[in-house]
């Protein structure tokens, strides 16, 4: 063997045998120290899960009525795992049941194909595809009759793996007369997003979840667990063996501190508000818009909400068994007034007097005498431009108290504007009291309130941080007002705002002070934080953040937790200033401009109206009519409830929302003419503290 | 090799020859492959079984058909070691001849079968088909052997003319191989006659130039298109194996999960949901492996890969003890063919060889590859007998 040839060999030796160990050593790599990726991924080939819902838990009100429950209908399901090993692949079960449910066979064919099958669309009859598992039924109709359902379990053999069985749908029973939609919420099949952003809630495809209001907040305790049976499944889908099987979980029932008969009432008597401003019989000034509004109920003890309304609203059964495109559209549609907005915490609305009681606090923490007394004339000068009273009245010298009650405008400009000088005026100092925007920021304006339920409006505290930023956003088009402006825009009066938005419109004015004084400008507020303000009045001071849950039970009527009520804040506020808050409230009722709406009411209440100006027009161009305010809490000399109502271009606080804000006390109270029958309370005593656990259903 | 040493051996074949082959066999060799075989039967039988019971079929199918296989192939192995390996040197151009006419027939239309892609097949009656390219592989090597080995004008070493001899005469069937196209035969008998080549003790040139060429070759296949989509593909998917998640690319990562997911101990003879679920395609011929990875994990694949490092250990032992230069050369042959075939199988289902079509040798289901292989071991031990 000459050299070259024993070298030669010997390189193949060290190759082949080094091509052997690279087999083992990425063998090793493969099998013990990646294995646990390697056995995830297989699992994740091999495993399918079917997945059972569980019974969703109830929506309670506070006495145990149910809001939210389980409506139960025949479902007829096909199921493709059996349909599949028909010989037919399951045309002719296919065409029975349509045959029985009197639908198209195509409509049926259609139905039971998953989505990312690939099918002839002409052959589907345009129903929409299944987007879950193979091995769930399908179901292909939601609403059969008994007969059917029964036809069908009874003649197996003519629908095979076509099966008739009772599932649970959400319905909103209305009890009471409860609408409630913008609370309760609604259900839906869960969405690729959320399916996507899962990876703690654990979602399986075509499970419902909560969309909306409570559903979407407590969908956690609501849900429950569904019941999954993981299947092992070869490459052409046909089961070979059962990996694991749970049962499905029902879901806990939420109680809330709502109470039904008195949502009902708050639902109506805000209707009775809207009608009656649209009716014009409030005032001289005719007819209003009044396109929107919202009203809430809280116990100032606790910040629980017993009632929360909004208006427009829409029937929360139309998701029920799908949403058409013509409900959906109407939800979110101007022309309908966007029903799917709930206004009592997501419509901001300048607050206008019903803010006064900050510019109190403000006032006497800048040492103005709470007792003294003060000008209130028709009109009051700030540079060239006049603020005036509402409907440009005067009253002479006033006490504080009395300039509360009667709503006077222009001792808070006074005010305001001096405190506007000290501060620096358009050149502001330093070190400045700011005493308006702080007492503000003190009463929790523009901060959410926290409330257990979804996309809540913080509401906006025009200060002078806002200011200036709202001037870096927008200089540029009042700067260039005349060329970017829309031709309905170009009036002398818009010119004029333009040019001085462009100049300072960055600082704090003196006209910015004085609006701000009295709740007008651009600070914006949600009827429920202003229920927060008023029953933190009510209550001396703490500051609750709003709660509608009240509790989380269980099916067999177990306490699982309590809902128990959080600190919000307190008021920035003396005792002396509180106790003179309560003073003016009540005779704001007693003497001043809501007098004329509460005379003989047998409940002392406290509260404050607010008649909110607002700039711009309506789509058919008629200017925008006022905001109606009522800020109120009762009884006066020991608060329990906070009632606020808002009516959306309705007109005058107390003329608009006056009559039903009575209402409400009287529905809770049980007035009847000038008397209290405790029987016909809502509350004899006050809310109920024992928390119900069982659901008041009456069983079928 | 002295003249001295070859009049010895000639004195000792006498006494060999009375004693029985049988005798002479290479007994860890021997023992490498019945345990390998063993292995295959079961990796076969439980990569079909589920398969065909599932939809009524006789679950035993394949394990007959492979055992009847193994039958055959030890016939022909046992065969081939009963006469002298250097009088095959006679019948090696009948092999040749009738590889070629095999090769050239499956380019027939009627005659040849396309599976996966490659006109690799003869179809025969019964449903029996034949793949010439495994035969070639052996006349090939013996081929090659034979004229390496002819001493010309007293020069130990072979000499230009024996080279390029011995290149025509593993050029035809390859051209043809490649014609089918079948890039893994190609590149393995490629390497075995590199390999032969190198060992033969030619000048290093040549070796060395034939493996720049192949790389020359196979960079100016590609750019004139002349390699296949599906082949671009398996490369591609071997660089990058997210690259066709449909189809390469998924063979690639199933086998890899396969395997990966045995772990240590693997999950059992049988009791592999990957394998009976037929997640990997071809899991009974080409992605054997994948079966053995699953269900008997590292340490039964580490047992697999220590079986086939002692059957190339024996075959190197025995082509250095060959009596002559053309026992050598076969024997050196046959381990590269072994040996990368192996690694190239293996390599595939790892991760660390790109996807070529090529059975893995002893465990794979598979009429012509078995037979080629037990005939090439048959020759190793008709070597060792009689050295």
């Amino acid at each position: 063997m000459g050299d070259r040839s024993r070298y030669a060999t010997i390189f193949l030796q060290i190759l082949l045998f080094s091509l052997m160990a690279a087999l083992l050593g990425r063998l090793f790599y493969l099998q013990v120290a990646a294995t646990e990726k390697y056995q995830d991924a297989a699992l994740e080939i091999q495993s399918r899960n079917v997945v059972t819902p569980a019974t969703r838990g109830m929506i309670l009100d506070s006495g145990g009525k149910p809001l939210a429950l389980n409506r139960v209908g025949l479902v007829i399901t096909a199921d493709r795992s059996i349909l599949d090993k028909e010989p037919d692949r399951g045309v002719a079960a296919l065409k029975e049941t349509a045959k029985a449910l009197k639908m198209s066979y195509e409509e049926v064919f259609g139905k039971t194909r998953l989505c990312g099958e690939k099918v002839d669309p002409s052959l589907t009859g345009g129903a929409r595809c299944w987007n879950g598992s193979r091995y769930q039924p399908i179901p292909v109709s939601v609403d059969a009759s008994e007969e059917i359902a029964l036809a069908i379990v009874e003649h197996a053999e003519r629908y095979p793996g076509v099966n008739a069985s009772p599932q649970g749908f959400r319905y909103y029973p209305g009890t009471e007369g409860v609408n409630g939609a913008h609370l309760l919420g609604y259900v839906g099949p869960v969405s690729e997003n959320e399916l996507a952003a899962s990876t703690s809630k654990k979602y399986y495809l075509n499970e419902y979840v909560g969309k909306a209001g409570l559903e979407k907040v407590y969908d956690a305790d609501l849900r429950g667990a569904p019941g999954v049976k993981t299947i092992v499944v070869d490459r052409k889908e046909s089961v070979t063996s059962t990996l694991k099987e749970t049962k499905a979980i029902p879901g806990n029932h939420l109680v809330t501190s709502i109470d039904a008969k008195l949502q009902a009432v708050v639902e109506r008597e805000l209707v009775a508000a809207i009608t009656r401003a649209r009716a014009g019989v409030v005032d001289k000034k005719g007819p209003r818009k009044a396109d929107s509004g919202a009203a809430v109920v809280m116990d100032v003890k606790t910040g629980r909400i017993l009632a929360i309304a909004s208006y427009p609203n829409y029937n929360p059964n139309i998701w029920e068994r799908g949403i058409t495109a013509k409900q959906a559209r109407d939800l979110f549609s101007t022309k309908t007034g966007v029903p799917a907005l709930s206004r009592a915490l997501q419509g901001t609305f300048a607050p206008a007097s019903a803010f006064k009681v900050v510019s109190v606090a403000a006032a006497a923490k800048a040492g103005y005498d709470l007792n003294g007394k003060y000008d209130c004339p028709a009109e009051f000068q700030v540079g060239n431009r006049t603020f005036r009273n509402y409907e440009s009245k005067g009253a002479g010298r006033i006490t504080l108290e009395q300039g509360i009650a009667i709503s006077c405008d222009t001792l808070w400009y006074e005010i305001a504007y001096n405190e506007w000088l000290k501060d620096g005026g358009l050149r502001p100092n330093k070190e400045r009291n700011d005493y308006f925007y702080n007492a503000a920021a003190g009463f929790n304006l523009g901060k959410r309130t926290g409330i257990d339920l979804p996309s809540e409006s913080a509401g906006r505290l025009a200060d002078r941080q806002w200011r200036s930023q709202w001037h870096d956003r927008n200089k540029d088009f009042y700067c260039n007002y005349e060329k970017r402006a829309k031709k309905s825009q170009l009036t002398p009066y818009l010119i004029a705002i333009a040019k001085e938005n462009c100049v300072d419109g960055g600082k704090i004015r003196a006209g910015d002070a004085v609006n701000f004084a009295i709740g007008q400008g651009d600070t914006t507020m949600t009827p429920l934080q202003m229920a927060q303000i008023y029953a933190a009045i009510a209550n001396g001071g703490t500051m609750w953040k709003p709660t509608v849950g009240r509790a989380i039970i269980t099916p067999t009527g177990e306490l699982v937790r309590e809902i128990a009520p959080e600190k919000a804040g307190t008021l920035p506020v003396s005792k002396k200033t509180m106790a003179f808050l309560k003073r003016s409230l009540r005779a704001v009722i007693t003497s001043g401009t809501a007098q004329w709406r509460f005379a003989g009411m047998p409940i002392a209440v406290s509260g404050k109206t607010g008649t909110g100006e607002v700039y711009g027009k309506n789509p058919d161009g008629s200017n925008k009519d006022t905001t109606s305010w009522f800020a109120s809490y009762a009884p006066s000399d020991a608060p329990r409830y906070a009632v606020v109502m808002m009516i959306s271009q309705g007109g005058t606080g107390s003329g608009t929302s006056g009559p039903s804000i009575r209402r409400i006390y009287e529905a809770i109270f049980g007035v009847q003419g000038q008397k209290i029958v405790t029987e016909q309370a809502i509350f004899p005593s006050a809310p109920p503290s024992q928390i119900p656990r069982r659901p008041k259903v009456d069983q079928p | 090799m002295t003249l001295a040493s070859g009049i010895r051996r000639k004195g000792n074949r006498s006494r060999f020859e009375r004693v029985a082959i049988v005798d002479r066999f290479d007994i860890p060799l021997l023992i490498a492959v019945t345990a390998l075989l063993a292995i295959g039967i079961l990796l076969v039988y439980a990569a079909t079984r589920d398969w065909f019971a599932s939809f009524g079929g006789d679950p035993e199918y394949y394990l007959k058909r492979h055992a009847l296989n193994i039958v055959i192939g030890l016939l022909l192995a046992f065969g081939t070691t009963l006469i002298d390996y250097r009088l095959l040197r006679a019948y090696t151009p009948i092999l040749w001849a009738i590889s070629v006419l095999g090769l050239i027939a499956v380019l027939i239309p009627g005659i040849g079968a396309t599976v996966n892609g490659a006109r690799a097949w003869i179809a025969l009656p019964g449903g029996l088909q034949i793949q010439p390219a495994e035969l070639a592989k052996i006349a090939i090597i013996v081929g090659i052997a034979m004229i390496l080995a002819e001493k010309h004008d007293g020069y130990e070493e072979p000499q230009a003319i024996d080279v390029l001899q011995a290149l025509a005469v593993a050029a035809i069937p390859v051209l043809l191989i490649v014609v089918q196209p079948d890039l893994g035969t190609t590149v393995i008998i490629g390497a075995s006659v590199v390999t032969m080549i190198a060992v033969s003790g030619a000048q290093l040139r040549w070796s060395v130039g034939l493996l720049g060429l192949a790389g020359i070759g196979a960079f100016v296949a590609i750019k004139l298109g002349v390699v296949a989509d599906y082949q671009l593909n398996r490369l591609q998917s071997f660089v990058d194996p997210t690259a066709d998640p449909q189809s390469t690319g998924y063979q690639l990562r199933q086998a890899r999960i396969t395997i990966g997911s045995g772990g240590l101990f693997g999950k059992g003879l049988f009791n592999g949901p990957q394998t009976s679920g037929r997640f990997v395609p071809e899991q009974q011929t080409d992605f054997i492996f994948t079966v053995a990875g699953e269900e008997f994990g590292f340490v039964g694949c580490a047992i697999i890969v220590a079986l086939y490092a002692l059957l190339l250990w024996r075959a190197f032992i025995i082509a250095r003890r060959a009596n002559d230069l053309f026992g050598r050369l076969v024997g050196l042959g046959v381990t590269a063919w072994f040996g990368f075939q192996i690694f190239e199988n293996i390599g595939m289902t790892l991760g660390l060889a790109p996807m070529t079509g090529v059975p893995l040798p002893l465990l794979s289901y598979g009429g012509s590859s078995m037979f080629a292989t037990l005939i090439g071991v048959g020759l190793l031990l008709n070597i060792r007998a009689r050295s």
